[in-house]
C-alpha cells in the first residue's frame, strides 16, 4: 500500500506505539484486499457497532483503554448501536439477575470510555443513526469508517455514501487515524452489481422476508433489484426508506449485502441505471412461492415448536416515528376486530431515544400504550442473547433478531393477528 | 491427501482437525453463546447453519467459504482469539471478507502471542475435498495439506 508521508510517520511511530498499532491494523485490514491508498473519512459523525458493557467483551474494552490511556483522539463524534437492558422491558428475576449481576456488568464502565472517546450525546443509541431524530445522518458520496451491518448497508443503498462492511473495533480506528483504505465499497467498480434480482410477487414481498431470500443466495454481492419500484413507488418518502431499513438489514444479517440498488428508486440506481450492472450478472427470480419457500426452511428451536408465544420483538433494526404510528393504528384496528382492550401478548416496539422521544409528543403514543404495547430503546438481540431466553417463546418481524437468537419469525400482518388475539 | 496452496493473510503452522461448513460463517451467531456461558468446547450456536450448529469448534481448522452476518463478527473473533477460545486457523475458500480479516488482524496485531493462522483463496475444490475430521495441516507459506 502506498502511504501518504504523514502516514508512513504514524505507521513509523512519530506519534506513539499505540497510534503506530492503530496504523498497522488499518494498513494490514486494507492489504487483505489488495487495497493501494488509505482515503480521508469525510463524514460529520462515525457510527460504532460496540454499545453492550458485555462482560465476555472484556479484551475489547481492554483495547479501547489502551486508546485511552494513550491519549489518541477520535477525529470525529459518533452514535453507537442500542443499550442492552431497559427496566420497563418484561424481565423475570431470574433474567434481571442474569443481566445485572453476569451479563452487563460492564455496561456502566463502557460507556463512560464511549464517552472519553467521542460519543455524540446521551442519547445516540440506536442501530438507525442516520434518522432525522438522531442526527447521524451522512450526505451522498461521503466516506465513512462507520460498523453496524444494518446501518451500512442503508448508508450505502439509500443514501449514497460510501463504506465498507467495517467490524467493531475497526470502526472507530478509521476515525482515530482520519483515514480508511480504500477497496470494495469505497469504489466505483466495487459498488457494480453482480446479480439482477427479479421480483415478480403478486404483492407487495415482506421487506424483512425478501431481504433474508436476497441475502442468503447472493452473499456479500450487490444486488440490483428490478420490480420493486411497482410496489415501492419511486420516491424515497417515509414509507419507502422504512422498508428499505428492513429490508437491507435482512440482506445483511442473512447474507453478508453491504449494498443493493432498487431500479427507479435508490440513488445511485436512478442515475446509473443498468449501467451499474456488470456483465454476466447472475439472475435470481424471486415469486411468491420463492418467499414461501425461504420462510419454510427456517428453523425452529423452541422446545416446544407449538409453545404459546410468551413475548413478541418488533424494532430490530428500530423503528421509524412512521412506523410506530402505522402500527398503533394497525393494533387499535386489530383490537377492535378481536374485541379485546389490549394485546394478549407481553409486546415490545422498540426505537432510538431520539424517536421515541419524537412519538411521545404525538397523540399516537397515548393510543399505543393503551393497547398495553411496551416501548424501548433497548437491542432485542441483546435482550434475547442469554441461554434463559432462549427457553422463552419469543416472536418477532425481524428476520435480523430470528438469525441471532431463538425467536421465531412471523410476517407483521402474523404479528399483528397473533398479539391481537385473532385467529392465524 | 491433497495440497491446496492459499493467501496468507495472518500466518502461522498448525495440525488440526476440519471442521466444514459449505454456507456462510455467522460469526456473532456461532460464537456469542458459547464464550459469554463459558462453554469449553465452543459449540457453534448457529441455528441456520446446520453443517456447525451444536459442533465444537474451539481448536478446529474451520474451513469455510467466507463470513457472514453482524458486523460485531471481526471482534468476536478477536475476543475469542485473546481468550484462547478461537478454531486453530481458519480456511477461506474464497476471498476473505471485511470482517473476519478484521478480526484476524486485530488478533494478530493486538494479542500477544495470538497463533490463529488465517488462509483465504484456497478455491471451491478445497470446499469440496475437505470433510468432518480430517486431518489438516497449515504451513507458513500458505499450503494446506488436507489428508
Amino acid at each position: 500500500m502506498k502511504l501518504t508521508e504523514q502516514q508512513q510517520q504514524i505507521l513509523d511511530g512519530a506519534q506513539g506505539e499505540t497510534m503506530a498499532k492503530v496504523m498497522k491494523t488499518m494498513v494490514m485490514y486494507g492489504e487483505a484486499f489488495e487495497a493501494e491508498t488509505m482515503v480521508p473519512v469525510t463524514s460529520k459523525h462515525n457510527h460504532l457497532v460496540t454499545s453492550f458493557g458485555l462482560k465476555v467483551m472484556s479484551p475489547v474494552y481492554d483495547l479501547m483503554q489502551q486508546l485511552i490511556d494513550a491519549g489518541v483522539e477520535s477525529g470525529q463524534t459518533f452514535s453507537v448501536d442500542p443499550r442492552p437492558v431497559d427496566k420497563n422491558v418484561p424481565a423475570n428475576f431470574l433474567q434481571n439477575l442474569v443481566f445485572n449481576k453476569f451479563m452487563y456488568t460492564k455496561q456502566d464502565f463502557y460507556e463512560g470510555q464511549l464517552n472519553k472517546l467521542g460519543l455524540m450525546d446521551k442519547n445516540a443509541f440506536t442501530c438507525t443513526c442516520y434518522m432525522d431524530e438522531v442526527g447521524n445522518k451522512p450526505q451522498k458520496g461521503d466516506i465513512l469508517s462507520w460498523a453496524e451491518s444494518s446501518a451500512v448497508v442503508y448508508a450505502n443503498s439509500v443514501l449514497g455514501a460510501r463504506c465498507n462492511r467495517n467490524s467493531g473495533i475497526i470502526d472507530i480506528m478509521g476515525s482515530i487515524v482520519g483515514y480508511v483504505p480504500y477497496f470494495g465499497l469505497l469504489t466505483d467498480e466495487g459498488r457494480k452489481a453482480t446479480w439482477i434480482v427479479e421480483i415478480k410477487t403478486t404483492k407487495k414481498p415482506e421487506a424483512q422476508l425478501l431481504g433474508s431470500a436476497i441475502g442468503m443466495k447472493v452473499m456479500e454481492d450487490v444486488p440490483f433489484v428490478k420490480g420493486l419500484d411497482k410496489w415501492l413507488g419511486t420516491k424515497l418518502d417515509d414509507k419507502a426508506c422504512a422498508y428499505l431499513k428492513d429490508f437491507g438489514a435482512a440482506t445483511a444479517s442473512n447474507g453478508a449485502v453491504g449494498l443493493y440498488h432498487i431500479e427507479n428508486l435508490t440513488p445511485e440506481a436512478v442515475e446509473q441505471g443498468e449501467s451499474l450492472i456488470k456483465e454476466g450478472a447472475k439472475v435470481y427470480v424471486i415469486d411468491d412461492a420463492e418467499l414461501e419457500r425461504v420462510k419454510k426452511e427456517y428453523p425452529v428451536i423452541w422446545k416446544n415448536p407449538d409453545a404459546k408465544p410468551k413475548l413478541c420483538f418488533v424494532g430490530c433494526p428500530h423503528l421509524s416515528l412512521e412506523q410506530l404510528k402505522d402500527w398503533t393504528v394497525k393494533i387499535e384496528e386489530g383490537l377492535k376486530q378481536t374485541g379485546k382492550k389490549k394485546v394478549v401478548i407481553n409486546t415490545v416496539f422498540t426505537a432510538s431515544p431520539g424517536v421515541l422521544e419524537a412519538f411521545e409528543k404525538t397523540e399516537y403514543a397515548a393510543r399505543l400504550k393503551a393497547t398495553g404495547v411496551i416501548t424501548s430503546y433497548i437491542c432485542p438481540l441483546m435482550y434475547m442473547n442469554n441461554p434463559l431466553c432462549k427457553k422463552m417463546p419469543v416472536i418477532t418481524s425481524s428476520n435480523k433478531l430470528r438469525t441471532y437468537t431463538s425467536a421465531r419469525y412471523y410476517t407483521d400482518a402474523e404479528i399483528l393477528t397473533t398479539i391481537t388475539g385473532g385467529k392465524s | 491427501m491433497k495440497e491446496f496452496k492459499g493467501r496468507v493473510i495472518t500466518p502461522g503452522e498448525v495440525t488440526a482437525e476440519a471442521v466444514v461448513t459449505t454456507e456462510g460463517f455467522n460469526t456473532l451467531a456461532s460464537l456469542q453463546m458459547a464464550l459469554q456461558f463459558g462453554d469449553k468446547e465452543v459449540k457453534c450456536g448457529d441455528q441456520s447453519n446446520k453443517q456447525l450448529y451444536g459442533k465444537p469448534l474451539l481448536g478446529k481448522a474451520l474451513c469455510l467459504p467466507q463470513t457472514i452476518g453482524s458486523t460485531t463478527g471481526g471482534l468476536v473473533l478477536y475476543c475469542a482469539c485473546s481468550m484462547g477460545k478461537s478454531p486453530a486457523c481458519l480456511l477461506f475458500s474464497n476471498h476473505i471478507d471485511s470482517l473476519a480479516a478484521a478480526g484476524a488482524v486485530l488478533a494478530d496485531v493486538w494479542v500477544e502471542g495470538a497463533s490463529m493462522p488465517v488462509i483465504d483463496c484456497l478455491g471451491d475444490e478445497f470446499l469440496d475435498y475437505v470433510k468432518d475430521g480430517m486431518k489438516i495441516t497449515v504451513k507458513e507459506d500458505g499450503t494446506v495439506v488436507v489428508e
